[in-house]
């Protein structure tokens, strides 16, 4: 049995051990298995160690531990750790020491969570495979021949290796979903404003979010639940209520409206389908109403979504020029060489590229046929699901058109590399709750994700379905 | 060609790139490979939609205006920590303006 926050809670509650002796298991395991995958850049044992003795000393004077209390819990590289290295996986900030705290690791932390490194990812969260990282690729535990995903991969993959209970990803495009999807955990992406990006690395505004990775649906529940709600730094976040998402899971999903989207089923590969209608099949028989839907705007996310997400990262990206952030190119001469030669030494292949079609559809002249124009077909994808959730509760589908692939086999063709994200990217462009659960897997024994969306602040229908699911599984 | 070798070299300038001869060559045809695909958009009649700049939901009015209270700044230290080349209390680049 692989521990979960609940099994943690009542070790510790029972005295059966203490929190500083599962952070240093945590961390010794985590150090030995880590050449395996790559999956950590940065290990943080003194911060892990003083986070777990505060949990014991609460736990020995009577007092509540907190909700995450002593559960070993990873941190992607794009989200700020005061005083402890953030590397966004560049060479660009290969020594930055952030000055402060991202909003969800100060929740994690006061809910007596036990933060014990950081994990690696696409440089700058760009990218759907991992292969992107300056500090070489994560590996998929689940086959270590093939990557793990991205941009989230490492905190997809500690997860699935076991040597972290919980992490923290980001998605801008599908990037904690298709991971999660292809390492076999559960991955959440939340409505977009529900957790503050207060210290998470810009690279898309309008899309960027903070959320979960675990083994059990319950599990990324409680770790929503805790970072969810109102932040006064992030003036994105949204004022919603928070509704109590552990409360709702009861197993009981009969007469739900499941929608499958049409669209999500072309170009999807024989054995990730047959694991997705198998699993339509036990929705249905866990009571739901199965109804077929459209998503007509579909085909036209993919190339909207790249725009809209190269022009906000170049934006982003261009605060990193040699003058504040670490590095700079000692070939510098003048103002303009220094910016210049800095960007050139420290960003990697698939930043360049994104910051240049970025650059491109910003440009004077190009600007109404390309930013404007994705900015409206951003309007009707969104309205494609408006519509839909007025006939049904949640949206079932596919997270990734094929399971994961072998590392260095799309390297060669990003535009085929950015295809892939066509199930991801319209939750994100529409801004609602979508999350992959376990699925199943392929003849050939690779895990397929099961993508569940919902409608904005509906997190809740959103993880019914996949407890329900997950218990059924 | 959807973009030529030439647009992408005053693309690299504007984002302040310094690209070599073999990076220009293969930025021009990943782009184009790009620009390609998002052809597609150009199918939908999009003149009576508003553009979509934000996440919209319906929400309560809320006023997102905070109170004007005297806060901690991060601190001169702090951020000048990560400056890979400061003094005096200030970031330092190269020099800009000829006495």
């Amino acid at each position: 049995m692989s521990p979960t926050i609940d099994s943690i809670r009542t070790d510790l509650l029972a005295r059966k051990r203490s929190a500083e002796e599962i952070a240093r298991e945590a961390l010794k395991f985590a150090e030995a298995e880590n050449p395996k995958t790559n999956a950590y850049l940065t290990f943080a044992p003194e911060r892990a160690l003083a986070a777990a003795r505060a949990v014991d000393q609460k736990i020995a004077a009577g007092e509540d531990p907190g909700a995450l209390a002593g559960v070993p819990i990873a941190i992607k590289d794009v989200i700020l750790t005061r005083g402890l290295r953030t590397t966004c996986a560049s060479r660009m900030l290969e020594t930055y020491i952030p000055p402060y705290d991202a909003t969800a690791v100060i929740r994690i932390e006061q809910a007596g969570g036990v933060i014990i490194g950081k994990t690696n990812c696409d440089e700058f969260a760009m990218g759907s495979s991992n292969e992107n990282s300056a500090f070489g690729p994560v590996r998929n535990p689940v086959a270590l021949d093939r990557v793990p995903g991205g941009s989230s991969g490492g905190s997809a993959a500690v997860v699935a290796q076991g040597t972290a209970v919980l992490s923290l990803g980001s998605d801008t495009g599908g990037s904690i979903r298709q991971p999660a999807s292809f390492c076999g955990v559960t991955g959440v992406t939340p409505t977009y404003g529900r957790v503050s990006r207060y210290g998470l690395t810009a690279f898309a505004s309008s899309l960027d979010h903070i959320g979960p990775f675990s083994r059990t649906v319950r599990d990324s529940a409680r770790l929503l639940q805790v970072m969810a709600g109102r932040d006064e730094m992030d003036a994105t976040s949204a004022f919603a209520p928070v509704p109590d998402y552990v409360a709702a899971l009861d197993g009981n999903i009969r007469g739900m409206k499941i929608g499958i989207p049409k669209e999500f089923f072309d170009g999807l590969a024989s054995d990730t389908g047959d694991v997705i209608q198998a699993a339509i099949q036990t929705l249905q028989k866990l009571g739901c109403e199965i109804r077929e839907i459209r998503l007509p705007h579909t085909p036209y996310a993919v190339g909207c979504y790249y725009i809209i997400c190269t022009a906000e990262a170049s934006s982003n990206l261009a605060r990193y020029d040699g003058v504040r952030y670490t590095r700079r190119s000692a070939a510098a001469g003048s103002l303009q060489e220094m910016y210049r030669q800095t960007r050139d030494e420290g960003f990697g292949a698939e930043c360049k590229r994104r910051i240049m079609l970025g650059t491109y559809v910003l440009s004077s002249g190009y600007y109404d046929a390309y930013y404007l124009k994705a900015q409206k077909v951003r309007a009707l994808v969104a309205r494609d699901y408006a519509e839909a959730f007025e006939q049904v509760d949640a949206i079932v589908g596919p997270v990734s058109p094929f399971p994961a692939f072998k590392l260095g086999e799309k390297v060669d063709d990003p535009a085929a590399m950015y295809l892939s994200d066509i199930y991801t990217v319209t939750g994100d462009l529409a801004g609602i709750p979508c999350m992959s659960v376990p699925g199943g897997k392929t003849p050939d024994g690779l895990p397929v994700g099961l993508q569940i969306l919902a409608n904005h602040f509906n997190e809740t229908a959103m993880f019914r379905v996949a407890d329900a699911f997950e218990r059924a599984a | 060609m959807k973009i030529t070798e030439q647009e992408v070299r005053r693309v690299a300038e504007l984002a302040n790139l310094a690209l070599t001869e073999d990076e220009i060559v293969r930025m021009t045809q990943d782009m184009d490979g790009i620009l390609t695909h998002i052809d597609k958009l150009s199918e939908l009649d999009t003149s009576n939609v508003e553009p979509m700049s934000q996440v919209l939901y319906d929400a309560e009015e809320t006023a997102t205006l905070r109170e004007d209270i005297e806060r901690k700044p991060l601190g001169n230290a702090d951020a000048l920590a990560n400056a890979p080349i400061s003094g005096q209390g200030y970031f330092k680049v190269p020099l800009v303006i000829e006495k």
